[in-house]
């Protein structure tokens, strides 16, 4: 620091040279520790929303865990550089998302999910995992049928267009055929994501044709639930071990539908009720 | 009150701003090396100054965001960790804050608001003390280690600037105007010589660095105070120029930033650049 002409000598008279440069120096050093925690306690503050990561927002395939990613992540871009389809960008100073780490919106521009994975080659620090050898195996997001009321084939149309265009048709995405009880003679063909399959890419949310997507691809963290670690699938566990592990089960009759299958509640005389109409085409 | 006043009799109009023309011009190459490619496809270096690949082979990172990192608990790659340690090998050797002087894009933000202020005359504010910047410097790696995450980067103007500039980004102007502010009003010369972390980072690094300025004929020097004026770490001159605890006549402080301002601006040419080993002087 320049000594300040105007200042007043400092120090009591009778003080020594000595204190007076020690109580200088004490002072100096309370000073700039003082700005250095303010200006950190700052950045803290200014770095702290990046944890509220938007849902809207993918990270790019391979990328680590989220806290991991904020680790690891050099904000350098070159994985936005490479990207041939100008999917990623990066995200600007004083957004929600981290500034300076790269991201993608599903619904402007999904992933073409490249064979090389150009993007993970790209990144100088691993954020973008080089364990990620096979795109399919990449997890950018999962997607949700979010909404079932404006669907189109939950209204029991065949727009079919998330299925027809996800790069893993019949795996990611399936149509699965279920009874429409609102004219109760038709099928509605629901679109169903799988997780295990499904990479999140996003050209199921690019791609559908309502003007707010009815399917969305969020954060696996956002999307995915849990079961319990104590559950098991009955059928599964039957599948594992070549047969029931429970033996056969009892099948109890019920009145009236001595001769019909278990579970077939259909009823004889044409009596209204029962799941099914006996409608025929 | 131009530090020009006197130089600029005594020398032309571009000798006395040769090495600030130089520097510019060094500092808008290195965005240039980035912009040909998004600008003109002509791609020769491609990331930013975070961390970089040049033609294809040379992997360059910022040793001073890699140590935020390592500081948040992740050990980088490979490509990452070479790149740190090129830029750390060419920095100890030729020269710590020649990255602030030669490269940095904040550089030129701080000097304007220092010509600006130096024209108005402003007197106003104070700056903190110049050691601040190792307790910012210190409290960054620990923000890191605390989150996890590279804190420093969300507010770092250096970054945030070459980031914004490099791919066009919104936002970086905010943070230029306040840095710009800060040094005009709050503190002369503030930013780049009192807090920023990354120069005292790249400080710490060129401590023993090569390339030095020396006061090689200060017996000519006619006490103007040019130099002190224009300088942006005006305490690394009196040791030399005026063997001030030092004999020699480098200036040998790891705060010069090797700008070379003061040769720029000396009407007796008592400046010049050269090596740490060259001991000659005219006293």
């Amino acid at each position: 620091m320049q000594p300040d002409p105007t200042a007043k000598p400092q120090g009591k008279p009778g003080a020594s040279p000595t204190s007076v440069a020690r109580r200088k120096f004490l002072n100096g050093i309370a000073a700039a520790a003082g700005t250095g925690c303010l200006l950190t306690l700052g950045a803290l503050l200014a770095g702290r929303p990046v944890s509220a990561h938007p849902a809207q927002a993918l990270r790019p395939p391979g990328a680590l865990e989220e806290t991991a990613f904020l680790a690891a992540c050099l904000r350098c871009g070159l994985c936005v550089r490479d990207c041939p389809y100008e999917t990623l960008s990066l995200a600007p100073f004083g957004g929600a998302l981290a500034g300076g780490t790269p991201f993608f919106t599903a619904r402007r521009v999904a992933c073409e999910m490249c064979d090389d994975i150009p993007c993970v080659k790209a990144c100088p620090s691993g954020a973008l995992s080089p364990k990620l050898n096979d795109i399919h195996e990449a997890r950018m997001g999962l997607a949700v049928l979010a909404d079932h009321e404006t669907c189109l084939n939950f209204l029991g149309l065949r727009c079919d267009v998330c299925y027809r265009v996800c790069p893993l048709i019949d795996q990611a995405i399936t149509l699965e055929n279920v009874h429409n009880p609102r004219s109760d003679r038709h099928a509605m063909l629901l679109p169903t994501v799988h997780g295990a399959h499904c990479t999140g890419c996003g050209k199921c949310e690019k791609a559908c044709v309502l003007p707010e997507p009815a399917i969305k691809v969020l954060p696996v963290s956002l999307a995915k639930g849990k079961l319990p670690e104590h559950f098991r699938q009955g059928w599964e566990e039957k599948a594992k071990h070549g047969g029931s592990l429970i033996g056969e089960q009892l099948e109890m009759p019920v009145r009236g539908m001595e001769g019909q299958a278990y579970g077939d509640s259909r009823r004889e005389g044409g009596a209204a009720g029962g799941l099914n109409s006996r409608w025929k085409p | 009150m131009s530090p020009h006043a006197a130089a600029g009799p005594l020398k032309g109009g571009f000798a006395a701003r040769r090495w600030l023309i130089l520097r510019r011009l060094c500092q808008l190459s290195v965005l240039a090396l980035f912009l040909s490619g998004p600008w003109f496809g002509l791609w020769i270096a491609k990331g930013n100054l975070a961390s970089s690949l040049t033609l294809g082979v040379l992997p360059l990172t910022d040793p001073f965001v890699f140590l935020q990192s390592l500081a948040a608990g992740f050990m980088p790659a490979a490509s990452a960790l070479i790149g740190a340690a090129i830029v750390v090998v060419f920095y100890a050797i030729v020269g710590g804050r020649l990255y602030c002087a030669w490269v940095c894009p904040v550089n030129a933000v701080t000097d304007a608001a220092a010509w600006l202020r130096r024209r108005l005359g402003l007197k106003s504010g104070r700056a903190p003390d110049p050691g601040t910047r190792y307790w910012v410097l210190g409290g960054a790696l620990l923000a890191a280690a605390l989150t996890s995450s590279l804190v420093w980067e969300a507010v770092n103007p250096v970054t945030i600037l070459q980031r914004s500039l490099i791919f066009g980004l919104g936002g970086g102007l905010s943070i230029v105007l306040a840095i710009f502010a800060y040094d005009l009003l709050v503190a002369g010369r503030g930013w780049c010589g009192h807090l920023c972390p990354m120069g005292a980072f790249y400080g710490l690094l060129g401590q023993h660095a090569l390339l030095r300025v020396s006061a090689v004929r200060r017996s000519a020097c006619d006490d103007c105070l040019d130099c002190f004026t224009v300088c942006p770490e005006p305490q690394v001159i009196r040791p030399a120029l005026k063997k001030a605890g030092q004999d020699s006549p480098l200036i040998l402080d790891r705060d010069c930033t090797n700008c070379g301002r003061c040769i720029d601006v000396c009407g007796r040419n008592v400046f010049h650049f050269t090596h740490r080993f060259d001991q000659r002087s005219d006293s």
